[in-house]
C-alpha cells in the first residue's frame, strides 16, 4: 500500500486496521538471479536500486538475524558528505544527492532532517586542513562554510569556548549533513525492494559459498542451498568471516566502536557537533536522547560491546566541549562492528572469482553511505562494471599503491 | 576488559596499547622480484580477521614496557593467554 494523508486518514477512520505489512519475510526459493549477502542497510538499499532502478527482480536478501540488526541498529544516524579525497567524495555526494529525495522515492518517512553538521577546529593547522576540505568539498559542487570563532558562537552559544587547551577557534559546516531515522532507512529500503518482488529472508546464515570452475553458483545456508546467478555480499563487520566462505583473505579487521545516549532531554542541540581537539560526536534525536560517540576501542573485536575505558575518553570529551550536558544521565551504551580497510575507506568490487562481488570496508562511514553504496553496489552487480561514482574503490588499490586514505595515517587500521 | 602482564600482574587495558595482529611476519626482502612483492602485500595489507583465537601485540606502556602477545578471543574480550614477546619464536 502506498502511504499518503489520504491513506492515514482512510485508516484513522477505519480504526488502524487497514494497515498491511511493511514488507513480506519470505521463504527462500531455489534459485534467484541475485543472492545478496547481508539484510543490512547497505544490502536492502542494493536490492532496492537492483529492482527500482535496474529492473532485476529475481532477488534474494539473506539475512542471518534480523534485518537492519546488525550495524544498521547501532549506528549515530548522522548523514554527511564532507569528505576529502577524490576517491571518496563522489560516493559520499552522491548517497547526500539520494538522501536527499529518498523519503519520495520510497514513500516512507525515514525522518531524514538537514540539521547541518559543524566539525569544530581547535589550532591554526587544523584550520587550514579544514580550508582545504572544504575547498576540496566545494570543487566537486559540494556545500561547505568555514565558520569563525563568530560563526560558531552564533549557531551554539553553549560550547565552551574559553577552554583552557583546547578553545574553539571555528568549524567548517556542511549545512546540508544531518541525521535520519536509521531503523526506518533499513524498513523504507525493505519496503521498496519487497514490494517490486526482492524476497528478504531472516533467520537464514550463509555457511558456504559454493564455487564450480572459478565461478559462484550459489551459496550454502541455514535453511538449504540456493543457486544464484550473481552472490554479492554486504556484510559489514563479518566481510572477512564471508570472504574467507571463498578462499578470500582480505585487508580488513573488525573493530568495535561505540555510541551511547542520554535520557530524553528538551531540545538544546539543533545540529550534528564534533570535537576537532578529542574525538567525540554529538546530535539529538527526534525523541530527545543525547547521541554521541568517539574513537574505536583500538583492537581487533567481533563482541559488539565495547570497553569501559573508551566510553570515558568520550564523555571526557563531552564535557570538555559542552560542560552544560554533564548532568544529563546515560541510558544505553553499545558498540556496531566496523570494518576497519587498511587505509580507511570502502571496497566496492568484483572478486577473483567470477559472479561474486564484494561490498565491504565500511569503517565508520556505512550509515551515511547507505543509499549510494546501494546504488553503486546494484549497478555492479547489474552491469559488471563500476558506477563512475565508485572507480577508486576497487580492491586492489592496495596492491596498486593507490590507497584512500582520508585521514593520512598509514596503513594500520586502529589509526583511523 | 584486563590483561593479565607477566611481570605486573592483572592490569586494566587503559594501561597497554595495542599495534594489531602478531601473525604477520616480515618477509625476506631478497629473492624474486615478484614474489618478495606479493609476500609484502600481504605482510602490509591482508588479515586473516578471525572470530576465534586472535593473537596481537599490545605494549605495556603504563607498566613495565614490555611487548606482550596477547591470545584472546575477540568474541568475547576473553583473554586466552599472555606472553612475552621477546620470547616468542619468530617464523
Amino acid at each position: 500500500m502506498r502511504y499518503s494523508l489520504f491513506s492515514l486518514l482512510g485508516n484513522t477512520l477505519g480504526g488502524h486496521k487497514g494497515w498491511q505489512p511493511t514488507w513480506r519475510d519470505a521463504a527462500p526459493k531455489p534459485s534467484y538471479d541475485v543472492v545478496i549477502v547481508g539484510g543490512g542497510g547497505h544490502g536492502l538499499a542494493t536490492a532496492y536500486y537492483l529492482a527500482s532502478r535496474y529492473g532485476v527482480r529475481n532477488v534474494a536478501v539473506l539475512e542471518k538475524g534480523w534485518i537492519g540488526g546488525g550495524n544498521m541498529g547501532r549506528n549515530t544516524t548522522i548523514i554527511r558528505s564532507n569528505y576529502l579525497l577524490p576517491g571518496n567524495i563522489p560516493l559520499y555526494e552522491l548517497s547526500m544527492k539520494l538522501w536527499e529525495g529518498l523519503e519520495q522515492d520510497f514513500n516512507y518517512n525515514a525522518m531524514v532532517s538537514q540539521r547541518g553538521v559543524l566539525n569544530l577546529y581547535h589550532s591554526d593547522a587544523q584550520r587550514d586542513a579544514y580550508a582545504r576540505r572544504g575547498n576540496a568539498m566545494r570543487l566537486h559542487g559540494v556545500d561547505a562554510e568555514l565558520l569563525d570563532r563568530d560563526g560558531v558562537r552564533k549557531l551554539y552559544p553553549f560550547l565552551n569556548f574559553d577552554d583552557a587547551r583546547f578553545p574553539i577557534q571555528g568549524g567548517l559546516l556542511q549545512a546540508r549533513g544531518g541525521t535520519a531515522r536509521h531503523d526506518a532507512v533499513a524498513w523504507g529500503f525493505a519496503r521498496g525492494a519487497s514490494d517490486r518482488g526482492v524476497d528478504i529472508v531472516q533467520n537464514c546464515e550463509v555457511t558456504g559459498i559454493t564455487i564450480v570452475d572459478g565461478r559462484v553458483t550459489g551459496v550454502e545456508t541455514t535453511r538449504g542451498p540456493i543457486a544464484a546467478g550473481k552472490v554479492g555480499i554486504a556484510v559489514a563487520g563479518s566481510s572477512s568471516r564471508v570472504a574467507a566462505m571463498a578462499g578470500m583473505r582480505l585487508p580488513i579487521e573488525s573493530f568495535v566502536l561505540q555510541a551511547m545516549v542520554s535520557e530524553g532531554l528538551k531540545p538544546i542541540i539543533p545540529g550534528v557537533i564534533t570535537f576537532g581537539a578529542g574525538h567525540f560526536y554529538i546530535s539529538q534525536s527526534d525523541k530527545g536522547g543525547l547521541v554521541f560517540g568517539g574513537d574505536l576501542d583500538g583492537y581487533n573485536s567481533y563482541a559488539q560491546r565495547g570497553n569501559l575505558p573508551t566510553v570515558e575518553d568520550i564523555c571526557e570529551g563531552g564535557m570538555a566541549l559542552m560542560p552544560a550536558i554533564g548532568r544529563a544521565r546515560i541510558l544505553r551504551t553499545w558498540a556496531g562492528l566496523c570494518d576497519m580497510s587498511m587505509d580507511g575507506s570502502p571496497i566496492i568490487d568484483r572478486t577473483p572469482t567470477r559472479n561474486l562481488y564484494l561490498n565491504a570496508g565500511w569503517n565508520y562511514g556505512g550509515f551515511k553511505a547507505t543509499p549510494g553504496s546501494g546504488l553503486v553496489f546494484a549497478h555492479l552487480l547489474a552491469r559488471d562494471e563500476p558506477h563512475p561514482a565508485a572507480t577508486e574503490l576497487r580492491l586492489d588499490r592496495f596492491a596498486r599503491g593507490a590507497v584512500i586514505d582520508e585521514k593520512g595515517q598509514g596503513a594500520q587500521p586502529n589509526l583511523h | 576488559m584486563r590483561i593479565p602482564c607477566p611481570y605486573c600482574g592483572s592490569r586494566d587495558v587503559s594501561e597497554f596499547s595495542y599495534l594489531g595482529d602478531a601473525a604477520p611476519q616480515r618477509p625476506d626482502p631478497s629473492g624474486d622480484a615478484s614474489s618478495v612483492e606479493a609476500a609484502f602485500f600481504d605482510y602490509v595489507y591482508l588479515r586473516d580477521n578471525p572470530a576465534g583465537p586472535h593473537r596481537g601485540l599490545w605494549y605495556h606502556g603504563a607498566g613495565c614496557r614490555s611487548w606482550l602477545v596477547v591470545r584472546r578471543n575477540p568474541s568475547t574480550h576473553e583473554i586466552l593467554d599472555v606472553a612475552l614477546a621477546a620470547k616468542e619464536p619468530v617464523a
